[in-house]
C-alpha cells in the first residue's frame, strides 16, 4: 500500500476505535440502535427513538446539492476537456488572479514543480496538492472567485487539464474526464501524514 | 444644541428654559417629560446628577468613549478581522467583536428559506428547516473558536514588529456561548451506517467551504449552532447555522452550514489538502491537524499599553486548550527564569478561554513577562524553540508557543519574542 493510503487507514482506525471508546465510556449518554445503526448521543431520558422532524430528502434533492468529489473520482460528472481547450478557459477566467503561467498571482500560485524540500512558498498543484480530484471539487465550488459555478463540466475538466499540464503532470494531448482525472499521479500524494499531536508531555 | 434661529444655546440657558417649561406646567404628564428629555438632553452632562438621563431605547449602545474595534486587513473576499483581546474583560467576546475569517465573503441568507441536507451513508436522507432544527433538544455551551493560523507572527520574530498588540498577534480567537442542537442528535435522527467514519460539512457561502470531520467528533461534542451569546448567531459567524467543533481549528467549524454528507473516508477538499495542512521537516506535511493545543497570552500589560509608574500591577491574560480544561497558568516576570502560578478566574470550562491574573510589583526596571498554559492532559505550552525543533520553521498553523512582552523602563510595552531568541 502506498504511504498515503496507510495514512488514510490510520485515520479511519482512529475514528472507529474512538467511537468505540465513547460508546463504552460515555457516562449519562444514550446508545441508540436505529435501523441497525449505532449512534451515541446525549438526549433527555424520555427522548423518542425518532422525533420525525424534517422531511425526507428525495434522490433528486440530494443530486441537486451533492457536489463533492472523492479522491477515487466518485461524484465526478460526465464530460471531458483537453489541455488545448483548457488554455482558453484559463486565460478567460483564471489568469487575471493566478497569472498567465499560474505563478504570478496576485492570488494563489497554481504551478510549482520544485522539489518539496526546495519549495520556497505557496502550495502549488504540482508540488503540494495530493489529489487531482480536489481540483474539480474546488473549482466547481468556488471558482472563478467572482462568478463561482459559471464553468460547465467540460470547461472545468479542460481547465484542470491545462493546469495539470502547466505543472508537467499530464502531456499536451491529455484529456480529463471522470476516468482519467482520478488516475493522474500527483507528486505530493504520499507526503501527508497523520496528526500525531495527542496532548500530554510531548511537544509535536 | 441650538435655538430655533440656529444660534447655540448654552447649557445654563437650556436648563433654565427647561425649568421654565416645568414651572409653567407645560409638562402635563410624565410621558411629556420623557419626550422632552429624549429631545433635549445633552449628550454629555457636566454633572449627570443634575440632568435627567436618556430614556429607555430599543437597542443599547456602547458608551461613546468605549469603542473597541476589530482589526481588519485590506478589504478582500478571502480575509479576516481580529478581536481586540487587549480591550476586553472576562472570557466572552461581544458578538460584534468576534473575529472573522471568510473564504468568499459573508453571504446574505434568509433563515426562513435556509435548509440543511443530511445524506450519504444514512438510513433516511433528510432536509431540515431552521424551525425543524430549533425543535430538537437544545444545548448551550461556552467554547472558544480559534483560527489555526492565529499567532503565526509569533512563530518567526522577523515577521512580527515589536509594536504588535494581542489583537494583531492572536486576535483570531474569540469565545461565545453557542446554542444549538448536538450533531449527534441529528445523526441519530437520520440513522448513520455502521460503516461510516467521516462526515463532510459544507457551507452556503460562495466558496461552499467544505471540511471532512471524523464521525467520532461529530458524535462527541459537535453542535449545529444557531445561537451566539443569547441571540441569533451573527452573519459573520455563520447565520443562520454553523458547525461548532469545540476545541478544533476554526475553519472546520463550517459556517452557513447547508449540507452534511456521511461518508466512509475524507473527501480531501482543498481546505484539508492544499490549505490547513502543516509542512514538517523531512518532506512530509501533517494533515487533519484539528485540535488547537494549549495556549495563553498576556493581554495586560501588552502593546500598546504604557505603565505610567512602577509598583503594583495585575498581569492579566487568557488561556485555552482544545483538549479540555486549563489546569494551570504560570507567569514569569524575569524572561522565563522563574515561574509563578497565576490565579484562574472561574469558570474554568473545557475548550473555553479562562481568564488568569497575577499580581506583580514592578520595580521599574526593564522586564520581560510571559505566560505558559498547562491543560488537563499535562501539556505545557512550549517555547518557540521547542516548536521549531519539533516541526521545523515551515508550518503556518498551530503556532501556540509562549508569547512574551518587554516592559521598558519608561513603561512602554512591546512584543518581546525577539528578546528571548
Amino acid at each position: 500500500m502506498r504511504r498515503a493510503g496507510a495514512v488514510l487507514c490510520a485515520v479511519l482506525v482512529v475514528g472507529c476505535s474512538g467511537s468505540g471508546e465513547s460508546l463504552a465510556g460515555g457516562s449519562g449518554s444514550v446508545v441508540s440502535g436505529v435501523g441497525g445503526s449505532a449512534v451515541i448521543t446525549s438526549l433527555p431520558a424520555n427522548a423518542p427513538d425518532r422525533f420525525d422532524f424534517g422531511a425526507a430528502a428525495s434522490d433528486a434533492r440530494v443530486a441537486m446539492w451533492d457536489i463533492s468529489v472523492k479522491p477515487d473520482g466518485e461524484g465526478l460528472p460526465t464530460g471531458r476537456g483537453s489541455v488545448a481547450e483548457g488554455q482558453g478557459v484559463y486565460l478567460t477566467y483564471c489568469a487575471a488572479c493566478h497569472g498567465a503561467t499560474g505563478t504570478e498571482g496576485p492570488n494563489d500560485r497554481l504551478v510549482g514543480t520544485d522539489e518539496w524540500d526546495e519549495w520556497p512558498s505557496g502550495q502549488a498543484v504540482g508540488n503540494y496538492w495530493p489529489y487531482a480530484t480536489t481540483l474539480f471539487d474546488y473549482i466547481r465550488r468556488a471558482m472563478p472567485q467572482l462568478t463561482p459555478g459559471i464553468l460547465t463540466s467540460d470547461q472545468t475538466y479542460a481547465v484542470i487539464a491545462y493546469i495539470l499540464n502547466m505543472n508537467g503532470l499530464v502531456p499536451d494531448d491529455a484529456v480529463m474526464d471522470a476516468t482519467t482525472l482520478p488516475a493522474v499521479e500527483m507528486p505530493a500524494r504520499d507526503r501527508f501524514v497523520v496528526d500525531d499531536r495527542v496532548g500530554g508531555a510531548a511537544i509535536r | 444644541m441650538s435655538s430655533k434661529d440656529g444660534s447655540p444655546i448654552s447649557r445654563r440657558a437650556w436648563l433654565g428654559a427647561t425649568s421654565g417649561v416645568v414651572a409653567a406646567g407645560l409638562l402635563k404628564t410624565q410621558a411629556d417629560a420623557f419626550k422632552l428629555a429624549a429631545q433635549e438632553a445633552p449628550a454629555v452632562a457636566s454633572d449627570p446628577t443634575k440632568v435627567p438621563g436618556r430614556v429607555t431605547s430599543e437597542l443599547g449602545q456602547r458608551a461613546p468613549a468605549e469603542q473597541p474595534r476589530r482589526l481588519t486587513r485590506a478589504p478582500a473576499l478571502s480575509s479576516s478581522s481580529r478581536t481586540p483581546l487587549q480591550d476586553l474583560y472576562g472570557i466572552i467576546t461581544p458578538s460584534d467583536l468576534h473575529f472573522e475569517r471568510h473564504h468568499a465573503g459573508v453571504p446574505n441568507i434568509v433563515a426562513e428559506e435556509h435548509e440543511l441536507l443530511v445524506h450519504g451513508m444514512v438510513d433516511r436522507p433528510m432536509v431540515f428547516t431552521m424551525a425543524d432544527l430549533k425543535r430538537f433538544p437544545q444545548v448551550s455551551r461556552i467554547h472558544f473558536i480559534e483560527c489555526s493560523g492565529n499567532g503565526g507572527g509569533a512563530y518567526n520574530p522577523n515577521r512580527m514588529p515589536t509594536t504588535a498588540s494581542p489583537q494583531s498577534l492572536d486576535g483570531l480567537l474569540s469565545t461565545s456561548e453557542w446554542t444549538g442542537v448536538l450533531l449527534s442528535t441529528i445523526l441519530r435522527e437520520v440513522g448513520v451506517s455502521a460503516d461510516a467514519s467521516w462526515i463532510l460539512a459544507e457551507g452556503s457561502d460562495a466558496a461552499m467551504m467544505s471540511r471532512s470531520v471524523p464521525l467520532e467528533k461529530a458524535l462527541d461534542d459537535a453542535m449545529l449552532a444557531y445561537g451566539q451569546n443569547g441571540e441569533a448567531i451573527r452573519p459573520e459567524q455563520g447565520y443562520p447555522l454553523r458547525l461548532a467543533l469545540p476545541g478544533w481549528e476554526g475553519n472546520a467549524n463550517v459556517k452557513w452550514l447547508r449540507r452534511i454528507e456521511v461518508t466512509d473516508r475524507p473527501t480531501m477538499t482543498r481546505d484539508e489538502t492544499s490549505r490547513y495542512t502543516d509542512p514538517l521537516e523531512g518532506g512530509t506535511a501533517r494533515q487533519f491537524s484539528f485540535v488547537m493545543d494549549a495556549k495563553s497570552i498576556i493581554t495586560f500589560p501588552s502593546y500598546p499599553y504604557v505603565l505610567p509608574e512602577s509598583g503594583w500591577w495585575e498581569i492579566k491574560g487568557l488561556a485555552w486548550s482544545g483538549r479540555g480544561k486549563i489546569t494551570r497558568v504560570e507567569v514569569s516576570t524575569d524572561a522565563g527564569r522563574s515561574w509563578s502560578d497565576a490565579e484562574l478566574q472561574p469558570p474554568v470550562l473545557s475548550k473555553a478561554t479562562v481568564r488568569f491574573r497575577h499580581l506583580w510589583n514592578w520595580d521599574g526596571q526593564e522586564s520581560i513577562i510571559l505566560s505558559r498554559a498547562i491543560d488537563e492532559t499535562g501539556y505545557v505550552q512550549p517555547t518557540v524553540q521547542q516548536l521549531w525543533e519539533a516541526r521545523g520553521e515551515r508550518t503556518r498553523y498551530h503556532q501556540n508557543n509562549q508569547r512574551a512582552w518587554k516592559i521598558s523602563r519608561d513603561g512602554s510595552v512591546t512584543f518581546g519574542l525577539g528578546d528571548l531568541i
